[in-house]
């Protein structure tokens, strides 16, 4: 788990710590060449975990749904399981009504991409999260938030925006400030916040376990006998945080597909609230 | 040493999350432990208040990169 894959950081200077550019590695493939400075193509290794992720994903489900039986085996129960959770807990209280089912599947998918994404960087060898560039971040909340924001006009007609941004039973000369307000707050700052909410997570999780590791192979092989004795400690304090970073990497995939169901559930009832 | 005096600023801001986090949870762990059978019902509103919370947090991070 730790000081796999890791850029050589220490110097002859000391402890160099690691960077947020350390948590970019090169292209494995590098196509197109370069868009200016900065825009470069590439195929680097979150794009191929993400590939990965769909082939794990889609496996596991093909398989555990291959025979429906009256009496669920193993692999049947987990999928029926986790399927149960995003339906019920996130879906059927959140979402509510008579036509929740149609956006389980939304739901469902983001809830799998995202855990499994995210516990890559649970893995040794692996040990990055996808969601840790925040490329990828960006491109998930954006399918949300043009999912969200279609799924109001076609409900409700281009009087969704009004909806959205004028509260009812606010005197109107209060108007002029709320409705500024409300629009960065419903149509700028929601996207935004949604997706850096899992990029800075993952990234900070990640830039915890790759300084603890670096610091331990600093003072492994400083040479000193003191040094090297404390980064046992140091072993025990990121093997707390790796756990702790194990349950975070669980809610925020829990946390965006709760948002986004809670988004959904604002642009189909825009007229309740 | 050198160094970002933002990251001193962004850290000092997240006080505030913290705060605010804290008291979510210290309302919803209350809740519970008064009305265990209202979990189902107060563990979303939980998670809403600390997504909206962690939300300032969150700018904060991104100001003190991008400043």
């Amino acid at each position: 788990m730790i000081a796999l894959a890791l850029p050589a950081t220490t110097t002859d200077e000391g402890f160099v710590p690691p960077t947020i550019s350390d948590t970019h590695y090169p292209n494995i493939l590098p196509w197109g060449g370069e868009y200016g400075i900065w825009f470069e193509a590439g195929f680097g290794k979150q794009m191929l975990m993400i590939i990965l992720s769909v082939v794990l994903i889609s496996t596991f489900f093909l398989i555990a749904s291959r025979k429906g039986k009256m009496v669920p085996g193993k692999m049947q129960f987990l999928g029926e399981m986790s399927y149960g959770f995003v339906r019920n807990s996130v879906g059927k209280d959140i979402i509510g009504g008579k036509d929740f089912m149609k956006y389980v599947p939304w739901l469902f998918t983001a809830f799998f991409f995202i855990i499994v994404n995210n516990l890559f960087g649970a893995i040794p060898g692996l040990q990055l999260p996808s969601f840790s560039h925040p490329g990828s971040a960006y491109a998930i909340a954006a399918i949300f938030y043009i999912l969200w924001v279609g799924i109001g006009i076609q409900k409700h007609g281009l009087r969704y925006f009004k909806l959205a941004v004028v509260p009812s039973g606010v005197p109107w000369y209060i108007l002029p400030i709320v409705v500024p307000i409300e629009i960065i707050s419903n149509f700028l700052v929601r996207p935004v916040t949604h997706s850096l909410r899992l990029f800075a997570t993952m990234l900070a999780g990640h830039l915890i376990v790759m300084l603890a590791g670096s610091a331990i192979e600093f003072m492994a092989t400083s040479g000193s006998i003191l040094l090297a004795g404390t980064s046992v400690l140091v072993l025990g304090g990121a093997l707390a945080m790796y756990m702790l970073e194990i349950l975070i990497m669980v809610l925020q995939a829990y946390v965006f597909t709760l948002l986004a169901a809670i988004y959904i559930e604002g642009a189909l009832n825009a007229d309740a609230h | 040493m050198d160094g970002n005096l933002n990251l001193v600023g962004y850290g000092l801001s997240a006080i505030g999350g913290g705060i605010g986090v804290g008291l979510v949870f210290a309302a919803y762990i209350n809740g519970v432990a008064r009305q265990p059978e209202a979990q189902r019902v107060l563990q979303p509103i939980a998670f809403l208040g600390l997504a909206l919370t962690e939300a300032l947090a969150i700018l904060g991070l991104v100001f003190a990169f991008v400043l």
